[in-house]
């Protein structure tokens, strides 16, 4: 389980969080829908020990933890084979298996076996992504926190890396938590919707569904999500603030 | 696409070249990258040699007690090669500049780093290198010639303690400018610091370091030099002062020739490669933005 109680994080310009509670089960796609800067990204920063909280309590009870971030983050200088295996380098496995074990996996990912040597640059964006999916993936978690990793990305490349998440998922049974602005990925992913209200961030809305593939019927679930007066309110509202 | 990338695209294309005059391709935007060096070598070399004929102008307005002609100063350098002093000149000048410039070097980087990962190190640290750079090299011979006498270590010192300031502010300006969010990264995933030094830390600290490595070994040679000019001893700097001491202008120029070729061979041999290696690691470092 990983458990918010009572979490309370504050910056130098008031509360970014008071009060906050949450918890995420093992094997659930939890996708955490806000507006921008309610305090998402401080929620995962939290769950992965980058930030502390003021008050209150984070207990993460999973026995292993990988963070997608906003942006992929990878190595510039070394290859998209090096920068899958970087967890497990900081494991310390040996070169030679985490290599082949990457690459297996980028392999599945749709890398060739040119692609593999390839530094980041020299890799398109939604390849870039894949790595810093497969780089997360590979160090096996139970848990994986994403923090909008596809907002970048047009929106077939996102659709695939959507894929790609729902299927590590369903497949390996681990947990997710997953943060969007975005309400068509939030439907098209989530075992559970929790939707948060502008900063200070609270839980405005929390429901269980699941994911909605076909896409005539993803824009009628998002109309349906918006549809509930505190979901507008959360998601509208602040979007007319800005 | 990369910059450059997106250049050579371009000059591929047959639509921005025309065919000019007898069949040469006329250049209308950038160059090739191969037609860029061929014209740099040209010009170069018409540079070089308006230096020479200025040089000449010179010797043939101001006569030969001023400035001796090119000929006789390559003449002179020639005998000074064939009868068998340049050798040992060059070894001990090449010994001095080398051992300071490494020891420096070596000095700066591990002072660089430590300055940056610990800080109020580098706070401590920072002053004092100011200082040091702000003492004139020349000040530092004769410091030098008074502790170590005129032979010896003095030009070796002088040129360490001209490296140092330059490779540490290099080195700490890498450990300073390190990518946050690639630390993050490896924070989450639980990096030992070994695993960091290698795959994050070093990479980072490579695109300072290695310009300033650079400089500082073309500023070793000449402020090795300078030192043996003052101290005399058996290098190129105690054999310019030699022959200063004889009017010999010719001899004189000799050597000085023979120190720039050496810059010059230093610098195609060093240099050239690290300016092609960071060239090309370009790309990669504005990736991680």
């Amino acid at each position: 389980m990983l458990r918010f109680e009572n979490v309370t994080l504050r910056y130098g310009d008031g509360p970014v969080l008071a009060g906050f509670d949450l918890a995420i089960a093992p094997g659930e796609l939890v996708v955490l829908l806000g507006p921008s800067g309610c305090g998402k990204t401080s929620l995962l920063r939290l769950a992965c020990g980058l930030a502390r909280a003021s008050h209150g309590r984070i207990a993460n009870t999973f026995a292993r933890t990988a963070v997608v971030f906003q942006e992929p983050r990878l190595l510039p200088w070394w290859s998209a084979l090096d920068n899958a295996a970087f967890g497990l380098a900081a494991n310390g496995v040996r070169t030679a298996e985490r290599r082949a074990r990457a690459a297996a996996l980028l392999g599945r990912f749709g890398f060739s076996a040119t692609d593999l040597h390839k530094r980041p640059p020299a890799l398109s964006g939604g390849m870039q992504g894949r790595v810093a999916i497969a780089r997360a993936l590979m160090v096996a978690p139970d848990l994986v926190l994403m923090d909008e990793p596809f907002a970048a990305l047009d929106v077939g490349l996102r659709r695939d890396l959507q894929d790609v998440v729902r299927a590590a998922v369903t497949e390996t049974g681990l947990a997710a938590l997953f943060v969007t602005h975005d309400v068509t990925e939030a439907v098209r992913l989530a075992d559970r919707l929790v939707v948060l209200s502008p900063r200070p961030a609270r839980v405005v809305h929390d429901e269980r569904t699941s994911p909605v593939d076909a896409p005539s019927k993803i824009h009628l679930a998002a109309a349906a999500l918006l549809d509930r007066p505190a979901v507008r309110d959360a998601l509208l509202a602040a979007t007319a603030q800005v | 696409m990369s910059f450059r990338g997106a250049l050579k695209a371009r000059t591929r294309n047959p639509a921005t070249c025309s065919e000019g005059v007898a069949g040469f391709r006329v250049r209308r935007f950038a160059p090739s990258r191969n037609d860029r060096r061929i014209s740099n070598l040209i010009f170069g070399a018409l540079g070089l040699v308006s230096l020479a004929l200025a040089w000449e102008f010179g010797h043939r307005v101001f006569g030969p007690f001023v400035l001796p002609s090119p000929v006789e100063t390559v003449s002179c350098l020639v005998d000074l090669i064939t009868s068998g002093q340049a050798g040992p000149a060059l070894a001990v000048t090449g010994a001095n500049a080398l051992a300071g410039w490494l020891v420096g070097a070596a000095l700066g980087v591990a002072l660089g780093i430590a300055a940056g990962v610990v800080a109020p190190l580098g706070a401590a640290l920072r002053p004092v290198v100011t200082v040091t750079l702000g003492v004139p090299p020349i000040a530092w011979v004769v410091l030098a010639l008074l502790w170590f006498g005129p032979r010896g270590l003095a030009p070796a010192f002088t040129v360490l303690v001209t490296v140092v300031p330059i490779v540490f502010s290099a080195a700490l300006q890498g450990i300073l400018a390190r990518d946050p969010k690639l630390s993050e990264m490896a924070r989450v995933y639980g990096a030992p610091p070994l695993l960091r030094l290698r795959m994050l830390v070093l990479p980072q600290l490579l695109d300072p370091l290695l310009p300033a490595l650079a400089t500082a070994l073309a500023f070793a040679w000449k402020v090795g030099v300078m030192a043996e000019v003052l101290g005399g001893g058996t290098g190129i700097g105690g054999k310019i002062a030699t022959a200063r001491a004889h009017l010999d202008l010719a001899e004189t120029m000799a050597w000085i020739l023979l120190v720039v070729a050496l810059l010059l061979v230093c610098d195609g041999l060093l240099l050239a490669p690290i300016r092609r290696f960071l060239g090309a690691r370009r790309p990669a470092a504005v990736a991680t933005g």
